[in-house]
């Protein structure tokens, strides 16, 4: 009793420097995009039109931020280190695959058997990173499995730097043009909609790698050992899982999403080159952790929040305060989201783990 | 042969294969074909080849070597260890010579775009496929049954071998450098007994070679008890010594621009920019243990307050001087500003989110949105030289001064800092967060303490940034300067003043100096600091508490470090 009567009439504690800050960052926000979003909306000359393509543009490149936003939730959720290396284990899937690509264009094959083409310069892709995000594990970060958290972080800092001046040795550093495929060009109109036939094809191959990925973790044996592992690594290791073989397994998983999600970038980008790993590796982790890192589906849920929110977020609320050229603002928009979040809501939108500091 | 003789031979012929694949990797990422170029024992050697051989030497030296004798896993027979290290140079030069002739067949210039004839003639020695596998297996053989060989001598001979060819090397590298300083100083005779077209002259390299075999074993012989008569003398000898070695530093560090020119001018003046970064982002990782990879917002916040505050572009034109308190006060403010809201965040998070706060604080200093303050992709341009007492410093000469001048200063802060109370708290607060708060450190306060003190250097740096240059432009701040000043400390020993000089000046001024280097600097500094994390964290320069802490007793989360570093540890001498 006693206690409870003097909890509440506890103190107020001291308001500290960093108290007010963020309290004044806060505030800083509600009101920048509230403000942002009425000025727009009340006074620009954009279209139901043009806002529906932001949206399923979004959509699109959100689904590609899934696709990296899951191997770095994937890693997190069994070795809880940040692979920072994975925006490069995208870019060498992608890079590679564009000579698969222009082979296959010269050959003819990418025109006349496009799905087959495709299939093709997916595998390249897919096997290319995943080798890569294995290699990655097996040289740099397995010697420093159980060393102080800062230490992997700065290995895979130096990783992703090392990983981008090779493939640029190896490739060169023009930025290279995927070849256009004739039937992924062109809109396609569903339900009325009219939709960009090559986004579509994005927005559908990461929904079913995603439905392949949510069953291959739920449903078999791997997926099982893999969740046991990201619990507990002694216990696993009690029950009988080679956790070892689970780690790999899953960076090879990650490597594999990556490298389709390369193929999905260059899709709706048309351009591979050797820094393209960077921007999009940041705002893929921008994502896990948007939507709470270590969950799967919140890994698939940031990816499409951040996309849409990158895409619609410079003009709903930038362009109200006539910035100009908002587009040019993108960056910062997820950027600040990943601030923000990590700021405010380091557990995320679907996190349920504790984060605390240490 | 033995069960255990099988598997060594076993993983010394795995590391061959490792080895060439890593020989082949530098082909391909066009190193080998860039350092053909560079002479480092003129007629002899080139850095290509010095670079391929010292790949071998390494994985043979490894195959070789027993990490932990005892008798489980004894030293192997000398012989037996000779062989070791030339199977590992056979089944290297297999791999290469494999490679040599795929390329030769197999046409894949159009992907691999530094696979081309130069390139292959290169890697193939000159000589027709067929003679260069076997010149390559051979030379294999014989590199590896040296590195093998090493384990054969003792301590301190091991060691004056490798010093010895170290020295070697770093003396054909340093050509650009000493050769000018010599001819300045008038000593062209010397200049021309050791160098002849950009690389060693065989003599020089044979002298250098022995007189550095010779030191480095005296050294090892005599080092310490030289070391614990100069520490036996009375108090007020050792003053004098300490204050001649001072005086010494002081007299070369002021007459250097003279001797050497001014290009090299030029990159001391970065190299000393460098320092100014590192010694800040020494503050806020190195003390206080808070990795912040947007350091370079600070550098660019100093240089765009200086820019606007100087430019003759705008209407408030001050000059340096006064515009420095501003560019203190901003610094700190910017320090909290970024500081506050992130103090709270686990390690790596808060190394995510100063990232983000970097790149922002660049793609805003390009937008448009920014043009009319900040001069988006533009610029600020004609930022006036600072005048001391009626000279203007324009020149990268005069200049190289004025930034010695922050730097000494730097140091002094930074030391004093570090040997405060503050610092204290600091050292506390990193080894353990919870213990410093139960004996009454306010961690918060002394970490936005750090976040802002950083922050003030960095804007200094920026600001000598900014007069350096006379202009300031977006695309001087990438994250790449905060990953060079980062990689640099961790180089030099984190927490440690010397390690960020030594570290600066092999990271930012080595590449100036050696054009060969420059394209792979990148590539460089990622190794860097992966190889530096894997094998000796505490850096090359390792403060005494560093040392200590990660060499005796330790906290069990350490331990890793201890079994990782134990190899590169000095061996006792008996």
């Amino acid at each position: 009793m006693t206690g409870k009567v003097m909890s509440r009439f506890r103190r107020p504690e001291r308001i500290s420097v960093v108290g007010i800050v963020l309290w004044a960052l806060r505030i800083a926000v509600i009101v920048g995009v509230v403000t942002g979003a009425i000025a727009t909306l009340t006074s620009t000359n954009l279209t139901g039109a043009n806002w529906r393509d932001l949206v399923i543009f979004g959509v699109a490149q959100g689904s590609v931020y899934a696709l990296i936003a899951l191997g770095y939730t994937l890693v997190y959720g069994v070795l809880f280190m940040i692979n920072f290396a994975h925006g490069e284990v995208f870019m060498a899937g992608a890079f590679t695959a564009f000579f698969a690509a222009q082979g296959l264009d010269e050959a003819g094959i990418l025109n006349q058997q496009p799905l087959f083409a495709m299939a093709i310069i997916l595998a390249v892709s897919m096997l290319t990173s995943m080798i890569t995000a294995v290699l990655l594990e097996r040289i740099a970060y397995r010697p420093l499995r159980n060393a102080p958290r800062l230490v992997p972080l700065i290995t895979a800092i130096g990783a992703s730097l090392v990983l981008q001046y090779s493939f640029r040795g190896f490739y060169g550093s023009s930025v290279r043009a995927y070849p256009s495929v004739d039937i992924f060009s062109g809109t396609i109109t569903i339900l009325g909609i009219p939709f960009l036939k090559s986004q579509l094809l994005v927005i559908v191959t990461a929904a079913v790698l995603m439905l392949a990925l949510y069953y291959f973790v739920e449903r078999t044996r791997t997926g099982r050992s893999m969740r046991a592992v990201s619990e507990d690594k002694e216990v696993a290791a009690m029950m009988g899982i080679n956790v070892d073989r689970v780690i790999v397994t899953t960076f090879a998983i990650g490597g594999l999403l990556a490298g389709a999600a390369g193929i999905l970038y260059a899709l709706i980008f048309n351009q591979v080159f050797f820094l393209m790993g960077f921007v999009p590796g940041i705002k893929a982790f921008t994502a896990a952790v948007l939507g709470g890192i270590g969950s799967i589906p919140g890994a698939m849920l940031g990816g499409l929040t951040l996309g849409v929110l990158e895409s619609v977020g410079p003009f709903l609320l930038l362009s109200g305060f006539g910035v100009p050229s908002p587009n040019q603002l993108k960056d910062v928009i997820a950027f600040s989201m990943l601030v923000l979040v990590l700021i405010f809501r380091p557990t995320g939108l679907l996190g349920k783990s504790s984060v605390e500091r240490g | 042969m033995t069960d255990r003789e099988q598997q060594r031979i076993r993983r010394a012929a795995f590391l061959g294969a490792i080895s060439g694949i890593v020989v082949i990797y530098f082909g391909l990422i066009g190193m080998i074909q860039a350092f053909v170029g560079r002479e480092v024992v003129t007629d002899y050697l080139t850095l290509a080849t010095a670079l391929m051989g010292s790949v071998v030497l390494l994985f043979a030296w490894h195959a070789s070597r027993v990490r932990h004798p005892g008798p489980e896993d004894p030293e192997p027979r000398p012989a037996t260890r000779l062989a070791l290290g030339a199977v590992t140079g056979a089944v290297s030069g297999l791999v290469v010579g494999a490679f040599l002739l795929f390329a030769e067949n197999v046409d894949v210039s159009d992907i691999l775009s530094s696979i081309n004839g130069r390139m292959l003639a290169t890697m193939a020695y000159d000589f027709e496929t067929v003679t260069a596998i076997g010149f390559h297996i051979g030379t294999g053989i014989i590199l590896g049954a040296l590195a093998a060989g090493l384990h054969l001598l003792p301590w301190a001979m091991r060691r004056a071998a490798v010093a010895a060819l170290a020295s070697v090397i770093l003396i054909s590298l340093m050509e650009p450098l000493l050769r000018i300083s010599l001819v300045q100083l008038g000593l062209d005779d010397v200049a021309d007994f050791l160098y002849q077209s950009g690389g060693s002259t065989l003599e020089a390299a044979l002298l250098v070679f022995l007189l550095a075999g010779l030191a480095s074993y005296l050294w090892a012989r005599k080092g310490p008890a030289a070391r614990a008569r100069v520490g036996g003398l009375p108090r007020a000898q050792r003053r004098t010594i300490s204050l001649l070695a001072v005086a010494l530093i002081g007299v070369v560090l002021l007459a250097l621009p003279q001797i050497v020119g001014t290009f090299l001018s030029e990159v001391l003046g970065t190299v000393g920019l460098y320092i100014l970064l590192g010694l800040g982002l020494n503050i806020v990782v190195g003390y206080a243990g808070l990795l912040d990879l947007g350091y370079v917002a600070f550098y660019a916040v100093g240089a765009y307050t200086v820019a606007v505050l100087t430019s003759a572009a705008l209407s408030t034109q001050l000059d340096l001087w006064s515009a420095l308190p501003f560019v203190v006060a901003v610094g700190a403010l910017a320090g909290l500003m970024i500081g506050a809201p992130v103090l709270r965040l686990r390690g790596d998070y808060l190394a995510i989110v100063t990232l983000g706060f970097g790149e922002i604080a660049r793609i805003l200093a390009i937008s448009d949105w920014l043009k009319p303050i900040l001069g988006g992709a533009q610029g600020i341009l004609s930022i006036p030289a600072p005048t001391v007492a009626g000279i203007t410093l324009r020149d990268p000469q005069t200049l190289y001064y004025l930034i010695l001048a922050f730097c000494i200063l730097a140091a002094v802060v930074a030391w004093s800092l570090s040997h405060s109370r503050v610092g204290r708290a600091w050292n506390a607060m990193r080894e353990d967060e919870s213990v410093a708060e139960a004996t009454g450190i306010n961690t918060t306060n002394y970490k936005l303490l750090a976040f802002g003190i950083g922050a003030v250097f960095g804007c200094l740096a920026g600001a000598l940034f900014a007069v350096k240059i006379g202009s300031v432009f977006a695309q001087s701040f990438p994250l790449l300067v905060s990953i060079t000043a980062l990689a640099l400390i961790i180089l030099g020993g984190m927490g440690n003043i010397a390690g960020v000089i030594v570290g600066a000046l092999v990271l930012v001024g080595l590449p100036e100096l050696l054009r060969e280097f420059s394209e792979f600097r990148l590539l460089i500094y990622g190794g860097v600091l992966v190889a530096m994390m894997l094998l000796r964290p505490e850096g090359l320069v390792p403060s005494a508490d560093r040392k200590r802490e990660l060499h005796d007793e330790e906290p069990p989360e350490e331990q890793y470090r201890q079994q990782v570093s134990e190899p590169t540890a000095a061996p006792v001498v008996t």
